[in-house]
């Protein structure tokens, strides 16, 4: 195993320093459905796909987190985007490369990817 | 589940569920007895005692409305399935304590995955949650490696 003890310090630290930055002006949230369907079926690579991208973006606003099944198990991997005071979108059937799409186009771009969206609308602001 | 890395990825998802702010796995590659162990612990919210006793079965889930959990399930039959073993042991209010031993050279054993990706994805994620690891390899003779 190539991880050194010290590595899982260095990334709580470092994410925990700009979660807090992003609580304070996060624009936006994005949430990778686990459950064992969802990881079953994916969803660490889609929780790690996302990661990279908001990484390399170098994005301080983007909260990247993971919730529980979303009920809909054959469409996983699944994510949730939540742009801010916008309706949550959710995304279904995930690859590595539909989230760079949807990261590009929705997230950075402000625009939903409506081919991946599993409905568009039927959401509501909490 | 491909590899013994999502499922442990799956049951560290259960511990966040659970309410943990510590989560420390532990393994144990044992080329003395043929023997690999893994251990996840968490500080969680914990099980009461008949919730434990029905923790096995897959057609139960603690989450709302949900018939089906299968995430302790499949990895007990995973290590089932290689001569191994999962036992669970679980306190209210103290946490969740899963222990498993598997075949390590059995043909049935999953592979090990990557941990690392298990670990660093979940630690980003959740940068609140302290996790920790401790992996070592006790050797058919002479000194042990080990990484905490």
């Amino acid at each position: 195993m190539k991880l050194k003890p010290e590595d899982l310090d260095k990334i709580r630290e470092r994410m925990k320093s700009t979660a807090r930055l992003r609580e304070a002006e996060g624009k936006a949230k994005i949430n990778v459905h686990l459950g064992t369907c969802g990881i079953a079926s994916g969803a660490r690579e889609i929780l790690h796909a996302f990661l990279k991208l908001v990484d390399e973006s170098g994005s301080e606003d983007v909260i990247v987190t993971t919730s529980g099944c979303a009920g809909l198990c054959k469409r996983e991997p699944m994510a949730t985007v939540e742009i801010a005071g916008q309706a949550p979108v959710k995304y279904v059937d995930l690859s590595p490369d539909k989230a760079k799409k949807i990261f590009e186009e929705h997230i950075k771009g402000g625009e939903i990817v409506k081919e991946y969206a599993l409905a568009v609308g039927s959401e509501r602001l909490g | 589940m491909e590899d013994l890395s999502l499922h442990i990825f799956d049951l560290i998802d259960n511990s966040i569920a659970a309410k943990a702010s510590r989560v420390h796995l532990e393994i144990r590659e044992d080329r003395r007895r043929d023997r690999l162990h893994i251990h996840i612990e968490d500080n969680g919210i914990g099980m009461n005692r008949q919730t434990l006793n029905k923790a096995k079965d897959p057609f139960f889930s603690t989450k709302n409305g949900k018939p089906v959990g299968l995430g302790l399930p499949l990895f007990a039959q995973a290590a089932r399935e290689s001569g191994g073993c999962m036992r669970v042991e679980s306190h209210l209010s103290r946490g969740t304590k899963i222990h498993a031993e598997f075949g390590l050279t059995h043909p049935d054993r999953k592979p090990l995955g990557d941990i690392e990706k298990t670990l660093t994805t979940l630690q980003a994620s959740h940068p609140e949650i302290e996790f920790s690891c401790h992996y070592e390899i006790v050797e058919e003779e002479g000194e042990n490696e080990t990484q905490t």
